[in-house]
């Protein structure tokens, strides 16, 4: 058993929400880079040009790359043999509230969805918990965009509906969102599970580095099948049409009810936001950020 | 090349402009999204006088994120306008010139544009950090209770937009996609086939 302070739990939640605000993972600004060398349309490629430039301003740290720096979506993957000195939860949350003062961040969190009053410090974060093997602790931080979470949707498909019901229903919630959700767009497809399930597997979907298809080939297919039809439909960077529609497709899938299909679409924008870093334990106290989306 | 407008954006400058023309706009914007627009069609309602004149007025739908010390305003891309489509059809009848935002307009909105010789101007969703070196001066004018969705009276210089939906009802988000489309087919039609 190891054990983890919740102060360090703050300090990663906080350096990783104003790392994602401020530094695109390199996996989007190498999908970015890659649509504009094969767009055609020039109107678009003016779009990614500038949101290229964009992403290099916001990595001076002066500027986020985005004015909408998200309601903090948190995942923590805790090992069974790791141990929390404190309160989990609080110490994300506060790892949230810092981040917002320190990094510059929009306040852009209300307490009560009705009466809409803003909590001043972007908490609470929307915190997924998940237990896992070993004794360390993993959190990602993926601060997300209302724009482009306005435009996701879910259905509960019939199984006859089937491979080509699911493509239909990614397709048309793309189609739907339009210029809407700034697109290009990253998409994830959370399919089975269940009403609540579904939604949970779209979003962390978003969280797979762009480019990285899914293990399963089946799967990896459909990612390209569904990615191919997102971008005959001509929307294009900002809605002002182009071949590129969407960055990437990523999907994630679970096992189902006899009677069920459901499908989750989450569209997320091209400022496309998540850091991970790993904690350990006490002996071994700081954070190792992960390779890949080092930004 | 882009066309150079200044403020106020007098109807006459906005009659030539077609949807798809790329602008560089310099001089005065308001910032206003969901709670100020809620506002200030209370106040609209009520008889009382809007938080600034708004005859050849632009009204840019945007909530900044905090100004670092020593930066005029922090990023500034636009939100969606469609869910301030409900509000703007009065703010165009009392003079508005021009909405600068992102994303497609209620029917509604694109008629009212067309009746009162307006624009809207699209600004590429998520190009924050560009937008935000365009800002001269930044100063709260009301509601400084809602905090980053406050009305502000920005200074911009050549901020860079694009004619969505010109004076006379076009969509450029329609006819953009539609050119698309047509050049890609005949692209696709002149591969020879084997």
């Amino acid at each position: 058993m190891k054990t983890i302070r919740a102060q360090h739990v703050i300090e990663a939640v906080k350096e990783l929400c104003v790392k994602a605000n401020y530094c695109l993972p390199p996996s989007v600004t190498e999908a970015i880079r890659a649509c504009r060398e094969a767009e055609s349309w020039g109107p678009a490629q003016n779009v990614l040009d500038r949101i290229l430039e964009n992403g290099e301003i916001a990595r001076e740290g002066v500027f986020p790359a985005c004015q909408d720096t998200g309601i903090t979506c948190v995942f923590v993957e805790l090992g069974q043999d790791a141990h929390v000195e404190g309160n989990l939860k609080d110490a994300v949350d506060e790892g949230v509230r810092r981040a917002c003062a320190e990094g510059y961040l929009r306040r852009s969190v209300v307490s009560d969805p009705l009466s809409r009053v803003n909590t001043g410090d972007n908490a609470p974060a929307i915190i997924s918990f998940d237990l896992v093997g070993g004794d360390k602790l993993k959190l990602t931080v993926a601060p997300k965009g209302a724009g482009s979470e306005n435009m996701s949707r879910l259905v509960m498909l019939k199984p006859s509906d089937g491979r080509r019901g699911v493509i239909d229903f990614a397709v048309e919630t793309v189609r739907l969102a339009g210029s809407n959700p700034c697109p290009p767009v990253v998409v994830g497809v959370g399919i089975g599970g269940s009403f609540d399930q579904v939604a949970a597997l779209a979003k962390k979907a978003l969280l797979r580095p762009l480019g990285q298809p899914h293990p399963e080939r089946r799967y990896a297919e459909l990612e390209s099948e569904i990615l191919a039809e997102i971008n005959r439909l001509g929307i294009g960077p900002a809605g002002f049409g182009g071949d590129t529609t969407a960055l990437a497709v990523a999907v994630e899938y679970r096992p189902t009810h006899i009677a069920m299909l459901p499908v989750a679409v989450n569209i997320n924008c091209h400022v496309a936001r998540f850091q991970s870093a790993v904690l350990e334990g006490e002996d071994h106290a700081d954070p190792t950020y992960d390779a890949p989306d080092q930004g | 090349m882009p066309i150079r407008l200044m403020t106020p954006l007098t109807k006459d400058k906005l009659s030539a402009l077609r949807a798809g023309d790329e602008v560089l706009l310099s001089g005065t914007v308001y910032t206003a999204r969901d709670a100020a627009h809620k506002r200030i069609s209370e106040l609209l309602e009520k008889g009382e006088e809007p938080p600034f004149d708004l005859k050849d007025a632009v009204i840019y739908y945007v909530g900044p994120s905090p100004a670092r010390p020593g930066e005029a305003c922090g990023a500034f891309g636009p939100t969606t306008s469609g869910r301030m489509d409900a509000y703007a059809p009065a703010l165009l009848e009392r003079g508005l010139s021009a909405m600068i935002g992102k994303g497609e307009r209620a029917q509604s909105v694109v008629e009212s544009i067309a009746k009162n010789g307006a624009v809207y101007f699209g600004a590429i969703g998520g190009i924050a950090a560009i937008n935000a070196r365009c800002v001269a001066a930044k100063e709260t004018v009301a509601f400084p209770d809602l905090d980053s969705e406050a009305v502000c009276r920005v200074e911009v210089c050549d901020m860079p937009l694009t004619v969505v939906i010109d004076s006379a009802g076009n969509d450029y988000y329609r006819l953009g996609v539609e050119r698309y489309l047509r050049q890609r087919k005949v692209q696709i039609s002149e591969v020879p086939e084997d």
